[in-house]
């Protein structure tokens, strides 16, 4: 494993390098394009997604393996479940407030509760799809890992959703896989380093303070880490990208080493990662400084770009960087 | 072709059968939909003993048909058949019954209950499950039945109607649809909790082969409209179908529960009322012979 797996520098959200960011929503499919050639078990089902780039070629490579069922999701999944019976592995595309709220019921009687091997690739992450309350993905988090036989998983980047495709593909259960609309940046810049279900990486060391983020906030907690060290604050970075089953043992591991800890997320502030976190320190008897950074629920998220909107709420760069500070003062 | 009349007699007296033991289990495990329980047994007796290629041998043979009870609520009826079929003891069936540990719930478990083909309860899910694996089965090259049984209440779930939309557009021609129309629901009449109607009509405006029972408790009217189903297709497209069987909830329950909203739940016979029912159960051999 390479000394340093995590890109240098701060990133400049406001004039994102769009040459290293790339869409997890489009590359997912590279392991399965691959694979179903030989596998014919794999299908995708859809309910009116748009069928350019990787998906339109898994369409015209196998097109009756990709079945639409219209602007339907309740029937996306309740179909999924159907195939899945029959012995198929599935993944279920569709965005993430739709499947989350509106199957929520499907989701949990028909993949959950029957444990079927459906892949839930729940994208819209937070509020990254800029379309305003109906269209932000805000409880998702919260909801998958209250079902039984759910895994629900968050890569920091689109190649690392490779990595979770690839590291779950015989998994005889229900996913949710949790992407962003579009693209983000890379967080790692090798492919060289472990992925295991379950498993929190350490993504950059550090003995100060630890920042536990999931998805896009992995980058932003990386970003304010690099930009901390040149103040002599040293920050771990934990990409937490399994919530369910939470990396206990590392969480509390991070608490005991590092004395603070910060958690960042595109989610609301309730039952997300950050409840997550704060549930596991306090079963566990541990009082240290602590601060969630999350979506604010007292009112429904304003309007926005997504870049703008992380930064209202404070799980930027800037946002984690004023967050570690604080905590810090309290130890 | 006519129905033979050895098989009829034998489904007929099959239904009777079952009918009461639904009653016993009742008793036994003190509650149940015993009304759309009641109403379905002729289907339910007719496929399982009759026209499905299915036996307790059979679970898990990939060429079998498959039928997903969306009525979650009455799998007690298919817990009684599979007893009789051999797969259970009554004993396994009453004393597990919503036990902590047990396999036989008010709503069925398929991992629970070998026999079962999924997980069902929560009303509106059956039929896209059912048209997910009549989808299975024309990726899979097999020509089986995929036959899905919905109450007629629970067709107020506009998710059912979304799987209609996917069973038509992909053109199933080895899916059923069943709805036992016992025109009733917690709430009362279905008409007037919620109207239905022309419920064949809308069937039709979404694109199925729309087939009637008129008394859907009357044995031979089930076998003469079961027989004259085509075989399943998986390959080529064709209207799916859907039977409306017209039942009457509760039927052979006793007086002042059959054809009411007073069949819904739990009617609890002790050993007075298991008589009685029995003498309302045998009343509907008399008035048919």
């Amino acid at each position: 494993m390479a000394d340093r797996i995590v890109f240098e520098g701060e990133l400049d959200l406001q004039h994102m390098n769009f040459v290293t960011a790339l869409s997890a929503r489009d590359l997912y499919l590279d392991p399965l394009i691959d694979r179903a050639a030989a596998d014919e078990n794999i299908v995708i089902t859809g309910a009116d997604v748009s069928t350019g780039g990787r998906l339109g070629e898994f369409k015209r490579n196998y097109p009756e393996r990709f079945i639409e069922v219209g602007i339907a999701e309740a029937d996306q999944v309740g179909v999924s479940a159907g195939l899945a019976l029959e012995g198929k592995t599935v993944y279920l595309q569709g965005f993430g407030p739709f499947l989350a709220l509106r199957a929520l019921d499907q989701v949990h009687t028909d993949l959950a509760y029957q444990n079927l091997p459906v892949r839930i690739i729940n994208t819209h992450a937070g509020l990254t799809s800029g379309g305003g309350p109906t269209h932000y993905n805000l409880m998702d988090i919260g909801v998958m890992r209250m079902l039984p036989n759910m895994l629900d998983i968050v890569p920091a980047d689109a190649k690392q959703c490779i990595k979770v495709i690839e590291a779950t593909f015989d998994y005889p259960g229900p996913i949710c896989i949790r992407i962003a609309r579009g693209a983000e940046p890379l967080v790692y810049t090798t492919d060289d380093y472990e992925f295991e279900v379950g498993k929190g990486i350490t993504a950059l060391d550090g003995t100060d303070v630890t920042v536990i983020g999931c998805g896009s906030t992995v980058a932003f907690a990386v970003s304010a880490a690099n930009g901390l060290a040149e103040e002599g604050i040293s920050v771990r970075v934990i990409d937490m990208h399994t919530i369910k089953p939470l990396d206990k043992e590392l969480i509390l591991k991070c608490a005991e080493e590092t004395g603070a800890i910060v958690t960042a997320e595109d989610h609301l502030i309730d039952g997300g990662l950050g409840s997550a976190v704060a549930e596991t320190l306090a079963d566990a008897g541990v009082g240290i400084p602590f601060k969630r950074l999350a979506i604010d629920n007292s009112e429904f998220p304003p309007l926005g770009d997504s870049y703008e909107l992380f930064a209202h709420f404070g799980y930027d760069p800037e946002g984690i960087k004023k967050a570690v500070r604080e905590v810090l003062a309290k130890k | 072709m006519a129905v033979d009349k050895e098989r009829l007699k034998f489904l007929e007296e099959k239904a009777e059968q079952i009918r009461k033991d639904i009653t016993v289990t009742t008793n036994h495990i003190g509650y149940s939909h015993m009304g759309g329980g009641m109403s379905m047994v002729e289907m339910a007796v007719a496929l399982y003993y009759d026209w499905m290629n299915w036996s307790p041998e059979k679970v898990d043979d990939p060429h079998r048909d498959r039928f997903v009870l969306s009525k979650g609520h009455c799998a007690h009826v298919l817990y009684n058949i599979f007893v009789d079929k051999g797969m259970y003891t009554k004993e396994d069936l009453w004393n597990e019954y919503n036990q902590i540990g047990g396999r036989f719930g008010m709503h069925g478990n398929y991992h629970y209950v070998n026999g079962l083909e999924a997980s069902t309860g929560s009303l509106g899910h059956g039929p896209s499950i059912a048209v997910g694996m009549a989808i299975a089965g024309r990726l899979n090259k097999d020509d089986h039945w995929v036959l899905c049984m919905t109450g007629d209440g629970e067709m107020d779930e506009g998710s059912n109607w979304e799987a209609l939309m996917t069973a038509s557009h992909y053109g199933l021609g080895n899916f059923i649809l069943i709805c036992d129309k016992n025109k009733y629901q917690i709430g009362g009449s279905t008409t007037d909790v919620m109207s239905l109607e022309p419920f064949d009509k809308k069937l039709e405006a979404f694109g199925f082969d729309v087939i009637t029972i008129e008394d859907g408790n009357d044995m031979l009217q089930v076998l003469e409209v079961l027989d004259a189903l085509p075989k399943p297709d998986s390959q080529n497209r064709r209207k799916p179908i859907a039977i409306i069987s017209k039942t009457i909830k509760g039927i052979g329950m006793m007086e002042g529960f059959a054809d009411s909203e007073q069949s819904h739940l739990s009617m609890v016979p002790n050993e007075f009322m298991i008589e009685m029912t029995f003498a309302s159960i045998e009343a509907l051999r008399k008035e048919r012979d």
